[in-house]
């Protein structure tokens, strides 16, 4: 069982390495990039049996700070 | 006054803490993170600067969730004084003792010099050593120390006025120039500055030196 987990810093809230990339990107002649996000995706071996809910809780505990924060979980096998 | 100051892996603000508080004439216990317990009879809890945990994660994030983390937050539940410095000031964030959270600074760069802050209130027992509007020097040395909380947030602190200090050139890009914070009840303290690096003669200035006087003074007369 595995869970994928995407944690964004939430819209209005300033991503300066986000911005550092764009503009990185755009020195480099790639013209057309409107914006960039930074995030992380933490990855989760899980023991059978784990359902979405526990590793909603885990985000919510310890894997994202839900102030500035947003979560998304995808689970697998 | 009895102080504890809470060590974490990382941490390294600690020693000098403890000494800033020893100047004032505290007696200081230091409390490794896996205890469970505090001191009996602590007035006040001190979580120090460094990088807890290697600031993985995020900054404050997993000493959190460290075992002395939960006699901390009922230190200050129940009406405990508790200061937390730079990467304290993290931590307190993230257990949420205090409100907001602090972002990677603005230029992205890590940042290591002495700032002006303006003192905003003296009304705790932390600023009650300097008026309102007291223009002090302090260091800092941060590379997550952008203060961001919603626009609801900011305007009740600023409307309790519970917000201690602000850079007067905003180093960081700190929401309305934030550089320290009170809880509700005005016993909680956070802020990015280090006042125990500027509390000696020997640290090239004193003006954090008001702040630990202050506290002393209010928690033994307590």
């Amino acid at each position: 069982m595995k869970a994928t987990v995407t944690v964004m810093l939430k819209n209005g809230v300033l991503d300066p390495q986000g911005e550092a990339v764009r503009h990185a990107l755009g020195s480099l002649g790639f013209d057309g990039v409107n914006g960039v996000r930074q995030g992380k995706v933490i990855e989760l071996d899980l023991a059978d049996g784990a359902t979405e809910a526990d590793v909603t809780a885990m985000c919510e505990k310890l894997l994202a700070n839900t102030v500035i924060e947003s979560y998304q979980v995808e689970m697998s096998q | 006054m009895k102080a504890a100051v809470i060590v974490f892996p990382g941490s390294n603000c600690d020693r000098d803490l403890k000494v800033a508080f020893e100047a004032v004439g505290a007696d200081v216990h230091m409390v490794w993170h896996k205890d469970t317990e505090l001191p009996a009879g602590v007035d006040i809890v001190g979580v120090p600067g460094g990088f807890s945990f290697g600031d993985y994660l995020r900054c404050g994030a997993i000493a959190a969730q460290s075992p002395i983390t939960g006699a901390l937050k009922a230190h200050a539940e129940r009406g405990g004084y508790a200061i937390g410095i730079c990467n304290g000031f993290q931590v307190l964030t993230e257990t949420g003792l205090l409100p907001g959270a602090l972002l990677r600074n603005a230029g992205l760069k890590y940042i290591c010099k002495v700032v002006r802050l303006k003192v905003e209130t003296s009304q705790s027992v932390y600023t009650e050593g300097y008026n309102a509007g007291d223009l002090i020097d302090i260091p800092i040395a941060h590379h997550d120390g952008n203060y961001f909380a919603d626009e609801a947030t900011r305007a009740r602190l600023a409307d309790e006025d519970r917000i201690a200090f602000t850079y007067s050139d905003n180093p960081n890009g700190s929401c309305d120039d934030i550089a320290g914070i009170l809880s509700e009840n005005r016993r909680v303290l956070g802020m990015m500055p280090h006042p125990e690096r500027a509390a000696d003669v020997g640290h090239g200035g004193t003006d954090g030196a008001a702040l630990f006087r202050a506290l002393t003074g209010a928690l033994t007369a307590a």
